[in-house]
């Protein structure tokens, strides 16, 4: 994992002024200097040792700092209070607080931690922008099988994207958002867990339920509302959710599932399954306080949860520099008492590579992790939306086509010699075709029942609920013309599909009575 | 091996209440006495006890015993994973907990009082009342939140809020609040063993009061229906509905009434949310006349919702304006007089039941 340093950064801003962005956006880029360092593709580290095997990330050494380790290293390790010492110039230890929290030494000297870091928070990529392996390099190996899978995947992602986002145009659906520029988070972290990890997305993560089996039509019938949407048509468009993929129901509130994943995960630890809980959420979302009260929490109860979050430098309209003044997300995590890193999102091999670490170190260990996703919001926030206007096209375009993550990772797979042109036209013209098939299927299917209305409100339908679907079903049926033609009015179905005719079903105590009139 | 285990359950259960005992009034009847408290925490034991699955958290619930020792014991008993200390963050914790939910355990958040509960309102309505629908029937939530709602003695403005027409105005809730020791049993059984979200509003006055149970109550079986309604005191003149700490106060008034010859029929709620209408109804068909009574405050209340289900399907039988006696319109004052005047008494409730059978002078309308 290549590090970075205060003199690479100058470099950076060189290459920026050489690049495609427009100089307004300088000044804020500067200082994100993880941009920055990421573009630089092929600057070793020259003051750190390049590192590290793996093995530093998943058993850190307390007792590092007092072996003269950088202070880069120490980024990834876990402090555990009672072994804090702040180190003095002369490296002398003074007399000791014994503290609720642990021993604290004393220090004559007025210190206070800086704002900033002297350096910024190293950016952990394997690919450089040509889809190219950076040498000496650590990262996770993947499979031919799984490689082209995950390429596969992304490539489907997108065109998905593209042609639901023109379908909403089209008017054919009412709302969508697109995952456009962050295809490598949503399917390299996928691809890097296993299906009992249960997921907690935020809405811009359908390329987690892709990989994990979610049919292309049963996207579309979600986004359609028709009667083949397992959410019967209760949620807007790309609020998918699916139980048998592990995938909870997306949530339109922002950060509401942060504390939710550390519920799960408490649970998976109590019931000592080999699974962790994982929870995406933007670069936005961090500032809600179930962030902050899920971090915390999940690190005093030691639960299996992977954070993964998506900075993608927009909240609908608002920069980062406007969402929070720290050194992004990883470095928070650190406060909170849990390990974190911070990711190039657009590299999927180290996106993978990242994830799975962090699987393994969450599972084993039992404790939270945090990874900051690097990344960029290609597309507007949702449809509801025209991010021109608070950000230039041109800048848009240039993380469009010279950042595209699916074209990096397409290039690693074809140098590996596991892709090639003719793959690339046939699948791209198959999923096109499997996806207009899908939106005329659903577009043309029924829409969910009128019973749909009234179920689910709680495990079993209240008196009142089934008194008024049946005055609803009456009142349609009397004045056909003032309801939708395309709504189907049942006679009352019970839940194994039999129809039921001139009976009272009664609910009474859980039980199911049934009265032939 | 039941008899046994409720054997078992019910020394225990006679362990936490032998202090209780010895301060009793005492009764002709062999009936056991124990007190919301100590009903409370027997409740939460046995369910503990019976289903693993079932666990606790929230502020100061383990090594303090509870806030209000509701929680007493039990950390000792179950351990730390089962009895879960808190940090301060009620929209962390509720968050938590209907993650916990989501996943299959059955979590019980108690809120140190509902006041704490506006900072996790998002999760209890978005996350958890919401979540079975939005899902389509794929997320079930088969989470408690309990704590003491409504005013207490002396505890300002942010302690004092009733949450009983907030919650139970939300579907895919349930909303529970208990009067006497068989509720508080048979109600929190009940509110764990449901599927659904179940919002359980307690009171803190009542959890030093002891009163009668039978045995079949001290049973470990034993559960209440959630949805019906308990006619405390049956009456002929007028009917009087009420829920938690109001409830002795109906009782209370019902008697005095009864020196001049005024029956009242004492409702008591024991369900917010659903509100057991047709007992409501079919006493007011009987009676002809209604008062509700709540802690809370009046506009939206409880009492306005039991008004316009009776006059939309009892309204031929009233033989008089229905009137709702609520706590004052205004934040609940700290100083131990004007508290007196913010909060419904027994004398309220008398006068609003002579005027509903024009035993005095109507109530002038008031702006």
């Amino acid at each position: 994992m290549a590090f970075c340093s205060r003199n690479s950064r100058n470099i950076i801003i060189i290459n920026l002024l050489k690049s495609k962005v427009g100089s307004s956006r300088l000044m804020k880029l500067s200082r994100v200097c993880c941009y920055g360092t990421c573009l630089n593709s092929t600057n070793h580290c020259r003051f750190l040792p390049s590192t590290t095997t793996l093995p530093q990330l998943g058993n850190p050494d307390p007792n590092s700092h007092k072996k003269g380790h950088s202070p880069c290293s120490q980024r990834f390790q876990s402090t555990k209070s009672g072994q804090q010492f702040a180190s003095l110039p002369n490296g002398e230890h003074s007399q000791v607080l014994d503290f609720p929290g642990g021993n604290v030494v004393f220090s004559p000297e007025m210190q206070f931690l800086s704002e900033s870091p002297n350096v910024y928070n190293p950016c952990y990529r394997v690919l450089d922008d040509n889809g190219q392996l950076i040498s000496n390099s650590v990262f996770v190996q993947v499979s031919e099988e799984i490689a082209v899978k995950m390429y596969s995947n992304m490539a489907t992602l997108q065109i998905l994207d593209t042609i639901f986002y023109e379908a909403q145009r089209q008017g054919r659906i009412s709302f969508y958002v697109t995952t456009i520029g962050e295809e490598a988070i949503n399917i390299a972290s996928a691809a890097a867990l296993t299906s009992d990890d249960v997921v907690f997305p935020q809405y811009r993560e359908p390329g987690v339920l892709l990989w994990r089996g979610f049919t292309l039509q049963e996207f579309a019938n979600q986004c359609f509302g028709n009667k083949a949407d397992n959410g019967k048509g209760r949620q807007m468009p790309a609020h998918y959710g699916s139980n048998k993929h592990n995938y909870f129901t997306i949530s339109s509130t922002i950060a509401t599932q942060i504390p939710h994943a550390v519920g799960a995960a408490y649970s998976l630890k109590m019931d000592k399954k080999d699974a962790c809980a994982v929870t995406y959420f933007g670069d936005g979302g961090t500032s809600e306080g179930d962030f902050h009260a899920a971090l915390n929490f999940a690190a005093v109860t030691e639960s299996p949860v992977i954070f993964i979050c998506r900075n993608n430098g927009w909240a609908i309209s608002t920069p980062t520099s406007d969402q929070f003044r720290s050194d992004g997300i990883a470095v928070r995590g650190q406060a909170y008492g849990v390990r974190s890193i911070r990711v190039d999102g657009n590299d999927a091999l180290a996106m993978y590579s990242a994830v799975h670490t962090a699987r393994e170190m969450a599972v084993n260990e039992h404790r939270p992790i945090l990874i900051e996703a690097v990344t960029y919001r290609v597309g507007h926030h949702s449809t509801s939306d025209d991010s021109t206007k608070y950000r230039s096209a041109d800048e848009i375009e240039w993380w469009r086509m010279a950042r595209d993550p699916v074209t990096r990772f397409r290039k690693w797979i074809e140098t590996n010699g596991w892709w090639g042109s003719e793959a690339e036209s046939q699948l791209r013209s198959s999923i096109r075709n499997q996806l207009l098939q899908a939106i005329q299927i659903a577009e043309r299917a029924e829409k969910p029942p009128v019973k749909d209305l009234f179920r689910d409100v709680y495990n079993n339908i209240p008196s009142h609920l089934r008194e008024q679907e049946k005055l609803v079903r009456e009142t349609i049926n009397k004045h056909p013309k003032d309801y939708p033609a395309d709504v189907p009015v049942d006679v009352a179905v019970k839940d194994d599909g039999v129809s039921v005719y001139d009976v009272d079903v009664i609910v009474h105590d859980d039980d199911l009575i049934i009265h032939v009139r | 091996m039941l008899a046994t285990a409720s054997q078992r359950i019910l020394g225990q259960s006679f362990q936490n209440i032998r202090p209780a005992v010895s301060v009793l009034r005492s009764y002709s009847s062999a009936a056991k006495q124990i007190t919301v408290r100590d009903a409370l925490n027997s409740a939460l034991d046995e369910e503990m006890s019976a289903d693993p699955k079932v666990f606790l958290m929230g502020e100061e619930v383990g090594e303090y015993q509870g806030a209000y020792k509701i929680t007493k014991g039990l950390l000792e008993k179950y351990g730390p994973e089962r009895v879960l200390d808190t940090p301060i963050t009620e929209a962390g914790f509720t968050g938590i907990g209907v993650g916990a939910a989501y996943y299959g355990l059955k979590p019980v958040v108690e809120f140190m009082t509902f006041n704490f509960s506006m900072q996790a309102i998002d999760h209890i309505i978005n996350s958890a009342a919401k979540s079975n629908y939005m899902s389509a029937g794929q997320i079930s939530v088969p989470i408690v939140f309990r704590g003491p709602n409504g005013a207490a003695a002396g505890v300002g403005a942010q302690h004092s809020q009733c949450y009983a027409s907030w919650y139970a105005s939300c579907p895919g809730l349930k909303v529970l609040s208990p009067y006497n020791s068989e509720d508080a049993r048979g109600l929190l059984k009940a509110a764990i063993r449901d599927p659904d979200p179940v919002v359980f509003l307690e009171n803190e006055l009542l959890y030093g009061e002891s009163f009668p149970v039978s045995d079949e109550v001290l049973d470990s079986s034993f559960c209440l229906p959630i949805g019906k309604a308990k006619i405390e005191r049956e009456g002929k003149d007028v009917t009087i509905t009420a829920f938690s700490k109001m409830v002795g106060y109906a009782l209370k008034a019902a008697e005095i009434l009864e020196k001049d010859g005024i029956y009242a029929e004492v409702i008591n709620l024991r369900s917010i949310r659903p509100l057991d209408r047709s007992t409501i109804n079919a006493s007011v068909r009987k009676t002809n006349r209604l008062i509700t009574v709540e802690e809370g405050f009046p506009q939206h209340g409880v009492g306005a919702e039991i008004c316009a289900s009776v006059v939309e399907e009892s309204f031929a039988y009233l033989d008089a304006p229905v009137e709702r006696i609520a706590g004052a319109d205004v934040p609940m004052p700290y100083a131990a007089n004007l508290e007196r005047l913010a909060v419904p008494q027994i004398e309220d409730i008398i006068r609003a039941a002579k005027r509903a059978c024009y035993r005095s002078v109507p109530l002038a309308a008031t702006a």
